[in-house]
């Protein structure tokens, strides 16, 4: 299934959403369905400074613990703290209800260094190669 | 860079069928899992799941010296089995390490089945064929049969409708041969889970048939990946994880799968009585998380500041809904109530130590 449109994209497979200078930050489909069930989230404190490719969290699944990977630089305003009684949203709704953070960003133009869908679904493809 | 090849059990092609993710285990392209981990652990836990566990050795043992040159090796009195019991034991070195964990099932006064983890298949074969005594033939199992794991409350029912058997009737770790619709059938009473069940072996060309009548009568088809947090939750060592040619019997707190006092030798003996004498160094102990957090094998185990031992198996227990591990502490440390932490990626997760197991399926 083709990646949303309307998000960037980081090797890493984390997503983001920018609206009105905030992304809001999650993992793909194709991550979820790597790491299979989910089970634990580790998110940062509201008010912390995550910078873009720097770990802001981790994310266990039954089989492994990964770090999650910031797109953007800024300040995280918020974390899903549903994330902490569900983890399995992410799971269940990758692009949804299993959002992690929303950063206000410091560096819009970090943006350009990420990938469009259709550059991260070709990435996949060659990944699930390899 | 070219890999060795994985051998492939005769249930393959039905893995994938169903969709599995397989992933290499021991030299063997195993399923990892299906629909979901989780899933399949409930399913065990609920109803009924099973395994493909063909990629564990199978040596049949037989001939007048059979018993006799099986207790030689055994940790357990498996000569004293009655035909149709089995019996969980240990194959120990001199020193009374652990060479494998294994099941020996008597079939008949002179024919014993030894079921040995797939990972050191290759060495109790070794180890068998360089031991036992003339009057024991060794026949490999291993390639020309197919072995499946059914496991849950409701497992003994089902495939004893599914396959027209009377399984119910086999004791706890009680083991039959059988004549059934595609051929011979074993049956045993045993399993990996902690719940109840049977583990079945029947040839390599009716596997596909067996795993199909079991699936068609609701089983769930369950991977690896269920399969460790089942034995995990069930306080269940695992070879190459818990245990190593380093690790004795008694660490493990596994006695009743030693035989010290019919007097009979077996390799290892003499070590091991000297540690039941002594007391062990250190015990495997169950850590259950108190705070939200996954401890994962290789993690430290510490008392404060000091650090106490490592995770041996660690994850998460999908029926308490939190993490839980084994290692090894020192004995005053390993008693139940003992709180320490364990260090995860640098930040210490409260642990305390709790009874084995961790879980237990309730009374029916």
């Amino acid at each position: 299934m083709p990646s949303p449109k309307d998000l960037r994209y980081t090797k890493e497979h984390e997503w983001v959403r920018v609206e009105d200078g905030t992304g809001t930050v999650g993992i793909t489909d194709y991550a979820q369905d790597q790491l299979g069930d989910i089970v634990y989230v580790k998110l940062p404190e509201i008010g912390t400074t995550v910078k873009q490719m720097e770990t802001f969290g981790e994310i266990e699944s039954v089989k492994a613990v990964s770090d999650l990977y910031s797109p953007v630089s800024g300040e995280v305003v918020e974390v899903n703290a549903e994330l902490e009684e569900r983890p399995e949203l992410v799971n269940l709704d990758p692009y949804g209800r299993g959002w992690m953070i929303r950063v206000r960003l410091s560096d819009p133009s970090e943006l350009e260094r990420l990938m469009t869908a259709d550059e991260y679904d070709a990435y996949v493809a060659e990944e699930a190669q390899a | 860079m070219s890999e060795p090849a994985l051998l492939r059990t005769p249930l393959y092609e039905e893995h994938v069928r169903l969709g599995a993710r397989m992933v290499p285990f021991a030299g063997w392209e195993m399923p990892l899992q299906y629909r979901g981990i989780i899933e399949e652990h409930m399913a065990v836990r609920k109803a009924a799941g099973m395994f493909d566990v063909s990629h564990m050795g199978r040596f049949e043992v037989r001939g007048p010296e059979a018993a006799a040159g099986l207790r030689r090796l055994c940790t357990y009195a498996v000569d004293r089995l009655a035909p149709g019991q089995g019996h969980y034991a240990f194959l120990c070195n001199e020193g009374g390490g652990i060479l494998d964990d294994i099941y020996v099932f008597r079939l008949d006064r002179d024919r014993f089945l030894v079921v040995a983890n797939a990972a050191n298949a290759g060495k109790v074969r070794r180890w068998l064929e360089a031991h036992l005594p003339p009057g024991a033939g060794l026949i490999d199992r291993h390639r020309s049969t197919t072995m499946v794991a059914v496991q849950g409350p409701q497992a003994v029912a089902i495939c004893s409708a599914a396959l027209a058997l009377s399984l119910g009737d086999l004791p706890r770790r009680g083991c039959m041969e059988t004549a059934w619709a595609e051929g011979t059938l074993f049956a045993s009473r045993t399993g990996y889970t902690g719940e109840d069940g049977v583990e079945l072996v029947v040839e390599a060309e009716a596997g596909p048939a067996l795993w199909r009548r079991l699936l068609a009568a609701g089983v769930v088809a369950c991977g690896l990946g269920a399969r460790d947090t089942l034995r995990l939750e069930a306080a269940l060592p695992l070879y190459g994880q818990d245990i190593d040619e380093g690790v004795n019997p008694f660490e493990l707190g596994l006695a009743f799968a030693v035989s010290l006092d019919d007097g009979a030798p077996f390799i290892g003996r003499e070590a091991l009585l000297r540690v039941r004498e002594q007391g062990p160094q250190r015990l495997l102990a169950c850590l259950r998380a108190t705070e939200r957090g996954i401890m994962r094998a290789g993690y430290p185990i510490y008392r404060g500041q000091d650090e106490v031992g490592k995770v041996t198996s660690g994850g998460y227990s999908p029926s308490l809904g939190t993490s839980i591990g084994m290692g090894f502490l020192p004995p005053p440390l390993a008693q139940p109530g003992t709180a320490l932490t364990v260090g995860v990626r640098g930040r210490p997760l409260p642990v305390q130590v709790v009874p084995r197991p961790f879980y237990r399926p309730p009374r029916p």
